[in-house]
């Protein structure tokens, strides 16, 4: 069982040994920091290598966390989809409400071996945020998570749930107040208490090991969809689906179907108010290569390399930079990506909800939307796996607001 | 025209042959304004310090406090721009003599072309760079622009690194090495901790290059201290702060200079 659910790229193609992911990834990382990061990257080859920990991490999937998650088909929403077949695959249902509790999980059973008693993290729309503080709870580890006080307003649900199991939340009011802020505060944190602190990054991005280390933990999502797709529907997809910010949840799904050329493996980027506004996160449609929080990927930034503001309606997909290894997978051609506007995430996060009685998170709602369209452009006979990567309760209240469900006369309430 | 490794170099050995530690001073350029910086520079190196770094400000300054953060911000929201970091440089060096680094993250570096950067700074008379995400295994495209040009590289060290690490680190940088006194970012502390001291002989034991300290010092009383046992003794936010307080450009000004000197007798004070 432990072989299924946890399963590091078997192949090895990439990184290579200084963690680069063809010309992007690295580790461009203060002196302060290199020790800790060379034993995160230490541990995990132990842990890789050890039965013990692939054993323990997978009871606690099974058991804790609730895996393999379900894969849905939704033919009513798959009517708008140019009457293609769709299949969710239900991060969403998850203990925590996400896909990321997949990497807390095995970043916290790395903790421990490390010895480490704190845990700092990162988050945007909270997802990561919840799962970090649960893993912390579960395992009596002390818990700080960074979030931009842009976020902890438009997600004030997860940080009550953070508080609630015990985290201290601190809301980042520097720079732009949003997730890249949050990431640039918890690496001031660790650089001042690396000693018995784990830095529990949330995305693909960051310094080698991480991009590595999260894909892996994330893997499951695709191994799993891979098997289920293939019994349900008697093929593999046309394409795979996902949203992508940081991109771990993308590369989760992606990653089991690299081999598989005939699968389109698709991104959906934050679009925000639309490419063209410059309102936006959409870093691999409108970035240029640069140096972020650890690594050489896709940013978006100025001539001068400064780091540009992004905006998107969705906490989680707010980030200027994106995982390397989607920079690769862009520049090879392996894997595409678009962006989505905030008005058809939204339009997509209703329509789900009102055909089939789920309600995605609105970073999720962003690969629907792509959906919708990659089904036209298949047409009926078109096949579609989507990353449900988390569930939208916690943007209840930006959905309100953005359909007028507060206001009785509101335009949305129809 | 080649940069002004050479100027820093003679700088410290004129500090070591006068038996005590070189004061290393460091403000962002374009803080309060470009023209504004400049004077703030000046006034640096004319109350006493040996050396000057001229920060180059960045959105993303994941190593700085709130205090350079907060120049930072500022520098950036007057509309700092790479050539006005440079230009910063050489006003400075040009009024002053004294040698004068760029300190900034990599990426901007990354953006402007590294070899454009290195050619640049140099033309405008710097002594080098201290690029402290940049580390060593990343550094050779630099450190190649950088020897040509006649540019020193700075590399940081930390409490952190290990015997073997040092050895590798200060025999690819040039100039003088940065040793952090501690775990942390940039900014005032009360005081600066015992790691400084073993972390300074740790390094002396792989290195002829001079060891200067920063983080955290910012008073003479630290300096005095650091300079019993470092070659060099870098203060930043303590400037910055100085400026920030000041109810006015001129009253800043003065407090810059005055610390200057208060610095300046603090690391001739070997006892």
């Amino acid at each position: 069982m432990s072989s299924e659910l946890f399963v590091p790229d078997p192949e090895g193609r990439v990184p290579d040994a200084s963690g680069y992911f063809g010309a992007f990834g690295g580790k461009f990382i203060p002196e302060a920091l290199v020790a800790a990061v060379d034993e995160v990257a230490a541990e995990y080859e132990k842990a890789k290598a050890d039965p013990a920990f692939a054993a323990e991490l997978a009871d606690l999937l099974v058991n804790y966390t609730g895996r393999p998650s379900a894969l849905t088909e939704v033919p009513r929403f798959a009517e708008h989809a140019g009457g293609a077949r769709v299949f969710l695959k239900r991060e969403d249902l998850n203990h925590t409400g996400s896909h990321k509790i997949n990497n807390v999980l095995g970043q916290a059973l790395l903790t421990k071996r490390m010895g480490k008693t704190r845990v700092i993290a990162e988050t945007g729309a909270g997802q990561h945020g919840v799962a970090t503080a649960t893993a912390c709870a579960l395992f009596g580890l002390e818990c700080t998570v960074y979030m931009g006080e842009v976020d902890t307003k438009r997600q004030a649900l997860n940080v009550a749930r953070m508080r609630m199991l015990g985290a201290e939340v601190i809301a980042v009011k520097s720079g732009s107040r949003t997730l890249k802020d949050a990431i640039n505060e918890a690496f001031r944190d660790w650089v001042a208490n690396v000693d018995r602190t784990h830095y529990l990054f949330g995305t693909v991005a960051g310094p080698h090991p991480f991009p590595t280390l999260v894909r892996d933990f994330h893997r499951v999502i695709g191994v799993e969809a891979r098997k289920q797709i293939l019994e349900r529907a008697g093929r593999l997809p046309d394409a795979a689906l996902a949203c992508v910010g940081g991109g771990s949840n993308a590369i989760g799904l992606f990653h089991a179907f690299l081999p598989d050329s005939g699968v389109r493996l698709v991104g959906c980027e934050p679009g925000g108010h639309g490419v063209a506004t410059g309102e936006h996160a959409a870093t691999l449609t409108a970035g240029t290569p640069g140096i972020l929080h650890g690594s050489r990927s896709y940013v978006l930034q100025d001539e001068d390399g400064q780091i540009t503001e992004p905006y998107s309606i969705s906490a989680g997909l707010d980030y200027p930079g994106i995982g390397p290894e989607h920079s690769y997978l862009k520049d090879i051609g392996r894997a595409e990506y678009r962006a989505v506007t905030d008005d058809e995430a939204m339009q997509a996060l209703r329509l789900l909800s009102r055909t089939e009685g789920i309600i995605p998170a609105i970073e999720s709602a962003h690969a629907l939307a792509g959906a919708l369209e990659v089904g036209k452009e298949l047409g009926p006979d078109g096949l579609l796996l989507v990353n449900l990567s988390g569930r939208g309760d916690k943007d209840m209240d930006t959905a309100a607001r953005y359909f007028g469900l507060y206001d009785e006369q509101g335009e949305g309430a129809k | 025209m080649a940069g002004n490794i050479e100027g820093l170099n003679s700088v410290l050995a004129a500090a070591k042959a006068e038996n005590r530690a070189a004061l290393v001073g460091y403000l962002p350029a374009g803080f309060p304004t470009v023209a504004d910086g400049v004077r703030a520079i000046t006034a640096m190196i004319e109350g006493g310090c040996d050396i000057v770094e001229v920060g180059l400000p960045h959105s993303d300054p994941v190593l700085d406090g709130p205090v350079i953060q907060t120049a930072d911000d500022i520098a950036l929201r007057g509309g700092v721009r790479i050539a006005d970091v440079i230009r910063t440089v050489g006003e400075a060096h040009a009024a002053t003599g004294a040698p004068v680094l760029c300190m900034t993250y990599w990426n901007p570096v990354d953006a402007y072309g590294v070899e454009r950067f290195a050619a640049d700074l140099a033309a405008a008379g710097g002594a080098g760079c201290i690029l402290p995400d940049l580390p060593v295994e990343e550094s050779e495209t630099w450190r190649k622009a950088a020897e040509q040009h006649g540019l020193a590289t700075v590399f940081v060290v930390a409490p952190s690194s290990r015997d073997e690490r040092l050895a590798r680190i200060t025999a690819a940088g040039t100039g003088f090495v940065y040793a952090a006194s501690l775990m942390g970012v940039t900014g005032t502390r009360e005081s600066v901790g015992r790691e400084a001291q073993d972390l300074v002989r740790r390094t002396r034991a792989v290195t002829e290059l001079p060891v200067c300290v920063g983080l955290g010092v910012s008073n003479a009383e630290q300096a005095r201290e650091v300079a019993q046992f470092a070659d060099g003794v870098i203060v930043g936010s303590a400037f910055v702060k100085r400026l920030l307080d000041a109810p006015d450009l001129e009253s800043g000004l003065d407090a810059v200079r005055t610390l200057a000197g208060e610095l300046a007798a603090g690391v001739r004070g070997r006892s």
